[in-house]
């Protein structure tokens, strides 16, 4: 039985019970996830932990709606979560502004609103004089600031505001040099306050889910299952390493029981 | 580490310089197109052009092959000459260039919606697209009888080469441009709100577009070259007076100048009508989107 509805409670802005994906069919049938259950509350930023190939990016395609779970229920508040992928994924003929607007002209804005939200969520993310500038004309991290605001575009304006808005990341620093990733980081959460968006945020860095995330859900692999959840709101200097040392040990503990 | 949003006074100032030096420091340069980038493009080609016409000169004064089968260059110039201050040349460009534009046109109109179903409706691919790939590299010339005998001695004969020649190269290039396009971009697209249609319009269209292009290129390439082999073989009265014609007249009165004329006026056209419009577009497209590579 596979469905996803819009929950009526607003204490929820996205909540998956018992959901299980298969890729492929009989013998050579692969089962990414097993039985996750995850519930995130409107305004929550989530960081689901996990080593390579252990479903993060299947969990956010079901999220997303790009995949169908083969068992299980996906419930939104939001009709239709934003994306950020691992790659910018901007249109390359379209200028930056031009990419950041696409969201609101699809969800049929008038022009005039279209511009000043446009140039509203590109000062945001600190790009509001480049604009008029095409994809290739800009940094990695300046492109992912783009792709940023795109997505901001979509989760607050392109349900016509008439919901919760839901942000899914699927590892979106990973492929940025280590000084651009802190940058962005912290970008990401001034962003986070100021919006106030729900996130699921994916990734294999502990650091940064511990950074990041007021949650931190660690995925086993081989099926994908919730191992263990940390909460790890506010956490500051000593507790904040003993916090990743901590989530770390473990993740490691699940990566080694793989060995065998 | 502290996190930053606990001390957003300060910590928001840093960010925003240190983002704002990685992004002068990160951002590709964007260097105008130079000064020698135009002098290759313009200059080096006249120059070539000007090497051909004195080896050309050179060879004629040697006397090496008969007047009749090499003429001096300024032969062949008088022989142009001579037909601008008739008027006549505007005649045959007329005649050829408005039927090329024509079937061209209309090869655009045929070609699109067949290329759009070529790449996305995987039966009709698999039945008659290796048909389309065939005909492609057909040579348009072995129509010629065929579409004589359907269509007698008319336009529409004419015409029958020209979509022939010219259809498959489009839909071709519109099939490559749809192939070629990254898969995340609709994935994109989808996540973003757009259904179907909006996909196909702010998405699939202009992402195939440098493909489409260069299929249009080509396009017209087939076009004239099919035209050309028509007006030479099929040639009649009824049929007016184009530059295949012209060739045709000159063979019949074994004029080598006005052959070469005739080859001459074929060349510029084509070659003209490349660069003045194709070029241009395709440069455009390119280099907005950062691919201008060597144009
Ligand atoms: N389309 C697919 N077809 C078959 N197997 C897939 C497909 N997508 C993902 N998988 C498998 O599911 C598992 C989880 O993949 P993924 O969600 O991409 O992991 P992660 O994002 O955590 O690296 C992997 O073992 C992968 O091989
Ligand atoms: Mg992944």
């Amino acid at each position: 039985m596979t469905m996803t509805a819009t929950l009526e409670a607003t204490e929820t802005a996205v909540r998956l019970t018992g959901v299980r994906k298969t890729f492929g069919h009989g013998n050579r049938a692969v089962t990414a996830l097993d039985g996750i259950d995850l519930r995130v509350a409107p305004g929550e930023f989530v960081c689901l932990l996990g080593a390579s190939g252990c479903g993060k990016t299947t969990v956010l395609n079901l999220i997303a709606g790009l995949d169908e779970p083969s068992s299980g229920k996906i419930e939104l508040t939001t009709s239709r979560p934003a994306v950020m992928f691992q790659e910018a994924a901007l249109m390359p003929w379209l200028t930056a502004a031009r990419n950041v607007e696409l969201p609101l002209r699809l969800a049929g804005v008038r022009k005039a609103d279209r511009e000043t939200r446009t140039q509203e969520l590109l000062d945001l993310v600190r790009l509001g004089g480049v604009g008029d500038k095409r994809p290739h004309e800009l940094s990695g991290g300046m492109r992912q600031r783009v792709a940023l605001a795109r997505a901001l575009a979509s989760a607050l304006d392109g349900n016509r505001g008439e919901a919760a808005s839901l942000l899914l990341m699927d590892e979106p620093f990973s492929a940025l040099d280590a000084i651009t990733r802190d940058v962005l980081q912290g970008e990401l959460l001034r962003v986070w306050q100021t919006t106030r968006t729900a996130v699921v945020f994916v990734t294999h860095d502990v650091r940064e889910a511990v950074r990041l995330g007021q949650r931190v859900v660690l995925l086993s692999s081989k099926p994908g299952r919730v191992v263990q959840e940390w909460s790890v709101t506010g956490l500051t200097g000593a507790d904040e390493l003993d916090a990743v040392a901590e989530i770390n040990a473990r993740l490691r503990e699940v990566i080694s029981s793989h060995a065998a | 580490m502290p996190r930053e949003v606990l001390d957003p006074d300060k910590s928001t100032v840093d960010t925003a310089s240190v983002e704002a030096g990685l992004d002068a420091l990160d951002a590709p340069p964007t260097g105008s197109r130079s000064r020698r980038n135009l002098f290759r493009a313009v200059v080096s080609p006249i120059i070539a052009m000007v090497i051909t016409v004195v080896i050309w000169q050179v060879l004629w004064s040697a006397a090496i092959w008969p007047e009749y089968q090499l003429p001096a260059p300024l032969t062949v110039g008088e022989q142009i000459w001579k037909i601008t201050q008739t008027g006549q040349v505007w005649e045959f460009l007329w005649v050829s260039v408005h039927r090329a534009v024509i079937g061209f046109l209309v090869s655009v109109a045929v070609a699109t919606p067949l290329g759009l179903l070529l790449a996305k409706v995987p039966l009709v691919r698999a039945a008659i697209g290796p048909l389309i790939s065939g005909l492609q590299s057909l040579p348009s010339v072995a129509w010629v009888p065929a579409a004589v005998l359907w269509f007698g001695l008319t336009d529409g004969a004419i015409y029958t080469v020209v979509l022939l020649g010219a259809v498959p190269s489009i839909a071709n290039g519109l099939v490559s441009g749809i192939d070629q396009i990254p898969p995340i971009l609709p994935r994109v697209g989808k996540v973003l709100g757009a259904g179907r249609l909006d996909s196909a319009r702010y998405i699939l269209l202009p992402a195939a577009l440098p493909g489409y292009l260069s299929g249009l290129k080509q396009g017209w390439a087939f076009s004239w070259r099919s035209l050309m082999a028509a007006e030479l073989i099929a040639t009649s009265p009824q049929l007016g007076f184009g530059l295949g014609q012209y060739l045709h007249n000159a063979m019949s009165l074994s004029d080598m100048s006005m052959v070469m004329a005739g080859i001459l006026l074929i060349f510029l056209v084509g070659v003209g009508i490349e660069l003045l419009v194709f070029r241009p577009m395709e440069s455009a497209v390119l280099r907005a989107r950062g691919l201008s590579g060597a144009l």
